[in-house]
């Protein structure tokens, strides 16, 4: 008997009773992603001329099993993967200056995965060694301090679930909706997970914050060496330095070693690599806040530092590009207000006709999303799937012509309005952007 | 014109203030005692290597001086084959940098979202111009210009946007003091949550 860890000359377990398929066909088709050792010798497709394909494709793709039941599975691995019948996928877009959004559509609950985490970056994703980074904190207190990363992990620290959105986010159906998008377009620079790290207000206290701070400056460790101004109101409130996500340390493109994260503010404050604050008092006037994330207004004026961001919700499902059968289904999305908990969503299947409380199926965190449904019973009519966020300060999602009437066409960032899905009589779905 | 610059400054300061006037670092004592000892202190070299920020009060603006006919060849060299070599940029990855569009006149920015945020339509601070090119850019030699350099491409982008004269050389004395023409337009947030969409 050969070593059955060997996986170098594939060997069958036993022989075959099924003479529908050849050693060799099984042994190539197998290779790889199953484990040959454990798959080898066993009947696993419908018929030879699949597993024939696969065996002149390299490398092969598994072979699924007629029956799961009949087949050792495959091997323990160091790093788990999706299922092969699983392919979500952000949208990469630009190279030093990019984004790429969550596929919305494709999550369930309120955890993003970490790798799929949207992303947005204005001079590509550093690749920092973090026994070399170091944070900084200086300007207006007792001590300037260095602190490695290590020194970070060192100090009293939480884990706490928050979203980020970036204040872009929606830019393009708020404009210019379009019936092809879908909540990934429409909503993919959106994710929420759990972080870990110090809350900021430790660390400024350590240097020895002085009373006369007002602002402090975050400053990354990328290309840009982004900079945000933050009030030190937020420092004393929520803001923390993390350093992990959903249980392990950042991604890259998240912020790897270091970053700050402001919960409920627009995504670009929660500077990531993050390497340096310092305090001071008064803003000061960074690229990003002041010709980037401003927001015109219908006045003749730009809003400056809007940080927080307004209560929002996205149906997630039915959405484009969906084909609807009468009968049954769950209306489902996402929630979430910067300023707090969500108290209710409502849904409407007929444009805003008729509103019902949707369930909240998930708990209801702060500043981080809840998960709605509402069961519905299509019936093969024309409808209008709509969802309206309310939240804690009594704040309620607005229509799109209450926002463009309160911001106009061409503001910036910020577009909560209500969105949905139509469902036409054939079952298809398409976004419905203008409310 | 004079009388509206001001205002952009009453307003800038209005606008630093509103946000940190209910904190103002209350919370903090400011005390040296390090109560967990983690980390060392910063020596005045580590942190003058990092703290290459401008602040929009001309804090911060190292010594040196710049000319815009220097800035003007230094563009064509570095900057134009991203920014195009009028400064028209290529969106939307390389924003339109120079440019007085007539139809922004009145900052009607809201009602056309076509309508380029240029340095002279939108930035409030010439010191941003400052502070951003020395940290980043040209995009892929970013911290590669010497102080000079970044005084004569901020010169030029001024004086491409008619904010100073095509004759002028900058300094930290002279940046400092330049108005930008829609500093004013820049608002406190006044979004507070509750039954009302602003």
């Amino acid at each position: 008997m050969t070593d059955p860890m060997d996986r170098s000359t594939p060997q069958p377990l036993h022989e075959t009773a099924d003479a529908t398929l050849s050693r060799r066909d099984l042994l190539a088709g197998a290779a790889g992603a199953i484990g040959v050792a454990f798959a080898a010798g066993l009947p696993l497709v419908a018929g030879g001329q699949g597993a024939k394909a696969a065996a002149t494709a390299a490398p092969a793709a598994p072979i699924v099993p007629i029956d799961p039941t009949k087949v050792p599975g495959s091997p323990t691995t160091p790093v788990g993967a999706r299922s092969i019948f699983v392919k979500p996928s952000r949208t990469p877009f630009g190279e030093t200056t990019g984004n790429s959004l969550s596929p919305l559509q494709d999550l369930t609950g309120t955890i993003t995965p970490s790798d799929l985490h949207f992303e947005r970056h204005h001079a590509g994703v550093p690749l920092i060694d973090p026994s070399k980074h170091t944070l900084l904190i200086h300007g207006l207190v007792a001590t300037p301090l260095l602190l490695t990363v290590d020194d970070v992990r060192r100090f009293p620290h939480v884990t706490r679930t928050f979203f980020i959105e970036c204040s872009g986010n929606g830019r393009a159906a708020y404009r210019e909706p379009k019936p092809d998008m879908t909540p990934q377009k429409v909503g993919g620079l959106f994710s929420n997970t759990e972080w870990t790290g110090v809350p900021l207000k430790t660390l400024l206290e350590e240097a020895g914050a002085k009373p006369s701070a007002s602002w402090f400056l975050a400053e990354g460790g990328d290309a840009c060496v982004l900079t945000r101004s933050i009030p030190i109101e937020k420092a004393l409130d929520d803001a923390l330095v993390v350093w992990a996500q959903n249980g392990e340390p950042l991604r890259p493109e998240q912020g790897f070693p270091l970053r700050l994260l402001l919960p409920g503010w627009e995504g670009n404050t929660s500077v990531k690599w993050l390497r340096r604050l310092e305090l001071g008092t008064r803003a000061w006037m960074t690229r990003w806040e002041t010709s980037k994330y401003t927001d015109p207004l219908p006045d003749g004026t730009a809003r400056q530092f809007s940080f927080d961001m307004d209560a929002k919700s996205i149906i997630t499902a039915p959405a484009f590009p969906q084909k609807l059968t009468a009968g049954t289904w769950p209306i489902s999305g996402l929630a979430w207000s910067g300023r707090g908990k969500i108290t209710k969503v409502e849904v409407s299947a007929n444009n805003g006709g008729s509103w019902q409380d949707a369930e909240l199926t998930s708990t209801t965190g702060v500043k981080a999303p809840v998960r709605f449904t509402h069961q519905w019973e299509w019936t093969g009519k024309d409808s209008v799937l709509l969802s309206r966020a309310t939240d804690e300060t009594g704040y309620v999602q607005p229509t799109r012509k209450e926002l463009l009437k309160a911001r106009g066409i061409g503001t910036d960032f910020h577009f909560n309005p209500i969105v949905g899905w139509k469902v036409a009589a054939d079952g298809t779905v398409s976004f419905h952007g203008e409310t | 014109m004079r009388r509206l610059m001001l205002l952009g400054l009453v307003m800038a300061a209005a606008c630093s203030r509103d946000r940190a006037s209910s904190a103002s670092g209350a919370g903090f004592t400011g005390n040296s005692e390090r109560h967990y000892k983690l980390g060392r202190v910063a020596t005045a070299d580590e942190i003058a290597t990092r703290n290459i920020d401008v602040g929009p009060d001309g804090e911060g603006l190292p010594a040196g001086s710049g000319s815009v006919a220097q800035g003007a060849d230094l563009f064509q060299k570095k900057c134009s084959m991203c920014h195009g070599p009028k400064g028209q940029g290529m969106p939307p990855a390389f924003p339109q940098l120079i440019g007085r569009d007539p139809k922004a006149e009145g900052f009607k920015f809201a009602s056309d979202f076509k309508l380029a945020k240029t340095i002279g339509n939108y930035w409030p601070h010439a010191t941003t111009i400052y502070d951003y090119v020395r940290r980043a850019m040209p995009l892929l030699q970013p911290g590669s210009l010497s102080n000079d350099e970044v005084y004569s491409l901020t010169a030029f982008l001024l004086a491409s946007n008619e904010v100073i004269p095509m004759s002028a050389t900058l300094d930290s004395a002279s940046l400092m003091q330049v108005k930008m023409p829609y500093a004013n337009r820049f608002v406190p947030d006044n979004r507070r949550g509750g039954n009302e969409v602003r």
